[in-house]
């Protein structure tokens, strides 16, 4: 026991029944006893003392004489990122908008006339990405945590982190989700270079061979097909599924023979991925032979007259329809035989359509009658089949006019439906469509819909938005009434809208009786929307490196 | 220059008071803003029908806001930092309005005299000397008694074992803390909060608790003896106890880099240290700042900017610890960190300042060309090359400065100031050599 244990000892047993070694230095070896009994009755009383005296040296000594240690193996330092650095404008702004994000909303309606900082991170995400900026080193952290706490900011913010974010993330577990999700940062090898390519497709992360196949497929589809075939069988379910569900991006007649084996997959998620890819190529043998049984399902009567559309569901699940990825059991509360058919028709190309109905439009198929009420199971699955076949048209007719009081349309009075057909049309299309839905049916209905329109939005959508926003004031609404679009409208509308609001967020809070108050609720959110317009004018200023504060509207 | 947003925020005296400065970081509810002559102002729309008026001046810094707010700065006064660190209004862009430049006129006129009166060493001087010295030598009788009954104390837990001392648990050690506040001892009384919770504080305990006590013992002797140490060492006594020394050296003038900015909170107390390198002089300087009863500490200097100030030591020859005096200009941009040493260097410039003040738990100090690596047990801050390295110490480790540190420096050489002592390296800030003038805070 060296001197210093010795004191230790002696400090937590009482120097009353472990009298203290004396001094160090004059500590010898095997003096133990010896020194005990010197310490003994005349020197009890400083006893302690003298520990302490002993200690405090120790002490001292010791942290004087401190050394440094070895070095432990330094991390493999985080690759380069090329991108330009910030623009110093745009990097306050970013250290400001972190800063706003731990901020909570405030409960109920009343939100003050101050922008929402956390609700405009996303968009100076997707433009500082746009602009090509790298991330300062030093926000990495606290973009990090934000993307931790909110997945929809996931993939910009890790487009923005970058190698280095990706490499911070390695180091800390609670961002492990962005070595999961962080395709952005993956530094892969050339396609062309098979040697490497096999090996990081045989060694590497998940989230690496996900990125590396999909670049491997962009510069060579047979050559990533290859690659995926290469160890498809030794792969686990879950892997197998998220490689499928991957080739959707650039997906081709190439893959067809490929997704018609995986059919026979042991997984029965895997099974119905493979089919529902097959069924989005429309020559694929899948489809055609989902097209022959729908069409069998579903004809053209002329029997009374006027055509009409007659569907006779299948009476069986066969083995091939299985085989095609139908799955047999309905959920709960639906009949089996028009589940089936649903799925028969929503896997169907709709291209084959026209030919069954005597060459009709699909404006002039989905205005055919539809006898035994199956229209609306019908129209729902030509809904799906145009979603997952991105079909212009069909999109179109089945969403019909917007003024078309919403219960009455072609195809579906689900907002969810439509706003998935939206998505299908072209930009402009879509504005001028949402815009017209707006303009006929207010906004109570129309928040689904605003939500897949491109931002900002076009001048007759934003015209229309503000517009209604302005009836609904009149109304006598209170403005958290409208909140949600409220929301959208301060992310999406141009900073061009600012003019029209001006008016609005001036106008005196006259009608005061009215409704009790709510004309200055409603000149305050018009304050609000008009000073994060200006808040997104500057962003964008700062990210192109104009001066910012320029005037707005 | 303008400031950044962390260095905004980092004024504010509690989290509350930084989110809603945030949110009034926007132009949305200002109106009248404009800024030059280093100061900003500007009105902000509240809930009543008159604009609060709010100004700060930047070389203090100084704020002024008719609020009722009894934060210090308020949240209007951050909001308004903030628009202005964002770039908005331009400088120099209106005239100070009557009510801003009237307060301005004010605060720089008392800062003037204050500086004449503190040169000319005048009022402050006690008006009955002879008075001063009875109540000087009363205090020191009493703490003579209050360091005899420490050393009774510390004795009798020795004498029955630090084992038994850790199940009386806390209460004996929270008397004895406050007898020494009875005795006019606040260094000590402080000391032994600490050792009361030394016990709780987890592996290893005895031995923290041992050699605590042991420099408790220490400084209770050469109390004991102060009459009889060098003048440096009892001036560091002094201090030690608790006696408030003033500041009597000589000002250094000197362009002061701005380190680091803290608080920590004892009780009701939030102390403020603010680390400064003076480019010239070379020397490193702490100012301390107190706040009572929840309110921020008045003094807050924005990190990573160079004041061009006086600064005066106090006595003490151990803490480096000085009072800030006549500022000269506006905080201008930093272009470099302060040049730095290896970790081995920096021990042994720890070791060198325990000769004159071995109470001391870390030493300031600048590491160039260092890397933190991630171990087993914690990070480390290695050399570049030597291979030598130093571990952070725990706090260090628990906070999100870590990571700020682990990103700027990429698995690359940073340059970093903190302290180091015999518990490991607290980083407080770093700089990468991609943009040397950029200080990032890490505490």
């Amino acid at each position: 026991m060296d001197a210093w244990e010795e004191l230790v000892t002696a400090a937590l047993l009482g120097t009353d029944r472990r009298p203290p070694a004396p001094p160090a230095g004059e500590d010898g070896p095997g003096g133990g006893g010896g020194t005990r009994a010197a310490a003994g009755s005349g020197a009890v009383v400083d006893a302690p003392a003298a520990l302490l005296d002993a200690a405090a040296l120790h002490t001292v000594r010791r942290r004087a004489g401190l050394l440094p240690g070895p070095a432990a193996a330094s991390p493999e330092p985080a690759p380069a990122d090329g991108r330009r650095p910030l623009p110093g404008p745009a990097r306050r702004r970013l250290g400001l908008l972190l800063a706003g994000r731990s901020a909570p909303a405030p409960s109920g309606g009343r939100r003050g006339v101050t922008p929402d900082l956390a609700e405009l991170l996303p968009q100076w995400l997707a433009v500082a990405n746009e602009h090509g900026y790298k991330a300062p080193a030093s926000a990495l952290p606290a973009l990090l945590d934000a993307a931790r706490a909110r997945t929809d900011l996931r993939p910009q913010a890790l487009a923005f982190a970058g190698p280095r974010g990706l490499w911070l993330a390695g180091l800390n577990p609670e961002w492990k989700f962005a070595l999961r999700a962080g395709r952005a940062g993956v530094t892969l090898p050339d396609a062309g270079d098979g040697e490497a390519v096999r090996g990081l497709w045989e060694e590497g992360l998940f989230a690496e061979r996900i990125a590396l196949l999909a670049a491997v497929r962009a510069a060579d589809p047979a050559a990533g097909l290859a690659l995926l075939r290469s160890t498809w069988t030794t792969e686990r379910a879950e892997d197998r599924l998220m490689f499928l569900d991957s080739l959707r991006d650039g997906l081709s007649g190439a893959d067809e023979e490929f997704l018609e084996e995986a059919l026979g997959d042991r997984g029965r998620n895997v099974r119905s991925t493979a089919a529902e890819l097959l069924s989005a190529l429309p020559a694929s043998a899948l489809a055609g032979r989902m097209a022959g049984r729908a069409a069998s399902c579903v004809s053209l009567d002329r029997t009374e007259g006027a055509a009409a559309i007659v569907v006779e569901a299948p009476h069986e699940c066969d083995a091939g329809m299985l085989r095609d990825g139908v799955a047999p059991a309905p959920p709960a509360g639906r009949g089996q035989r028009s589940w089936w058919l649903g799925q028969l028709v929503e896997a169907a190309p709709l291209s084959c359509w026209p030919a069954r109905f005597g060459g009709r439009a699909p404006e002039e198929i989905l205005s055919l009658p539809v006898a035994d009420d199956w229209r609306g199971e019908l129209h729902a699955a030509w809904c799906r089949a145009a979603v997952r076949q991105r079909d212009v048209p069909w999109s179109r007719a089945l969403l019909g006019p917007p003024a078309a009081p919403p219960a009455t349309g072609p195809g579906t009075s689900s907002l969810a439906e439509r706003a998935k057909l939206l998505s299908i049309l072209p930009d402009g299309e879509r504005a001028d469509w949402v815009a017209g839905f707006v303009a006929a049916h207010g906004l109570s209905e129309a928040f689904q819909l605003l939500g897949v329109c491109a931002v900002p939005w076009a001048e007759p959508l934003g015209a229309a938005v503000i517009d209604a926003l302005d009836i609904a004031r009149d109304a006598g609404s209170y403005p958290w009434s409208f909140s949600g679009v409220m929301g959208l409208a301060e992310r999406c509308l141009s900073p061009e809208a600012g003019g029209q609001l001006e008016s609005l967020a001036a106008q005196p809070a006259a009608p005061e009786e009215a409704s009790p108050g709510a004309g200055g609720y409603w000149s305050e959110a018009f304050r609000r929307l008009l000073s994060t317009l200006r808040l997104r004018a500057s962003m964008h200023a700062e990210l192109a490196g104009r001066p910012s504060g320029e005037p707005v509207g | 220059m303008r400031w950044t947003a962390d260095q905004v925020l980092a004024l504010a005296p509690d989290d509350a008071s930084r989110r809603a400065g945030s949110k009034l970081g926007t132009a949305g509810p200002w109106s009248g803003t404009g800024s030059g002559d280093g100061a900003v102002w500007g009105l902000c729309r509240g809930s009543g029908s008159t604009p609060y008026r709010t100004v700060v001046d930047l070389t203090g810094p100084g704020y002024r806001c008719s609020c009722p707010s009894r934060k210090f700065p308020c949240k209007h006064a951050l909001g308004l930092l903030l628009l202005w660190s964002g770039g908005e209004p331009a400088a120099g862009s209106s005239e100070v309005p009557g009510w801003a430049g009237q307060w301005l006129e004010q605060r720089r006129g008392r800062a003037a005299a204050s500086n004449a009166r503190g040169t000319a060493g005048g009022p402050d001087a006690p008006a009955d000397p002879e008075a001063a010295r009875r109540r000087a030598g009363r205090r020191a009788a009493r703490i003579t008694a209050g360091t005899e009954e420490l050393e009774r104390r510390l004795a009798d837990v020795l004498r029955g074992g630090l084992a038994a001392a850790e199940r009386s648990g806390y209460g004996p050690w929270e008397e004895t803390a406050a007898r020494m506040v009875d005795a006019q001892a606040p260094g000590l009384a402080q000391r032994v909060r600490e050792l009361g919770s030394i016990p709780g504080s987890g592996p290893g305990w005895p031995v923290r608790l041992l050699e605590e006590c042991a420099l408790t013992h220490l400084l209770d002797r050469a109390w004991l003896s102060v009459d009889r140490l060098p003048d440096p060492l009892a001036a560091t006594v002094r201090t030690r106890i608790g006696l408030p020394a003033p500041a009597d050296g000589t000002p250094v003038r000197d362009h002061w880099l701005v380190l680091a900015q803290y608080d920590s909170s004892e009780g009701r107390l939030t102390t403020r240290r603010i680390w400064l390198h003076g480019r010239t002089s070379g020397r490193t300087a702490l100012l301390l700042s107190f706040g009572a009863a929840g309110r921020a500490p008045e003094l807050a200097l924005p990190v990573g900017v160079v004041i061009d100030a006086a600064v005066t030591p106090r006595p003490g020859a151990g803490a480096p610890r000085a009072d800030l005096d006549t500022r000269f200009s506006a905080p201008a941009p930093l272009d470099a960190p302060p040049p730095g040493g290896s970790v081995g260097e920096a021990l042994s410039v720890y070791g060198s300042a325990l000769r004159d003040d071995p109470w001391l738990e870390s030493w300031p100090v600048t590491l160039a060309e260092v890397v933190p690596i991630p171990t087993d047990h914690g990070w480390q801050l290695a050399d570049a090359v030597g291979g030598e390295s130093l571990p952070l110490s725990g706090p260090a480790l628990a906070r999100p400065g870590l990571w700020r540190l682990a990103a700027l420096s990429g698995g690359r050489p940073v340059t970093v100031f903190g302290e180091c002592g015999h518990r490991g390296f607290t980083p407080l800030a770093a700089w990468s050599a991609d943009a040397p003038g950029e200080t990032v805070p890490l505490h």
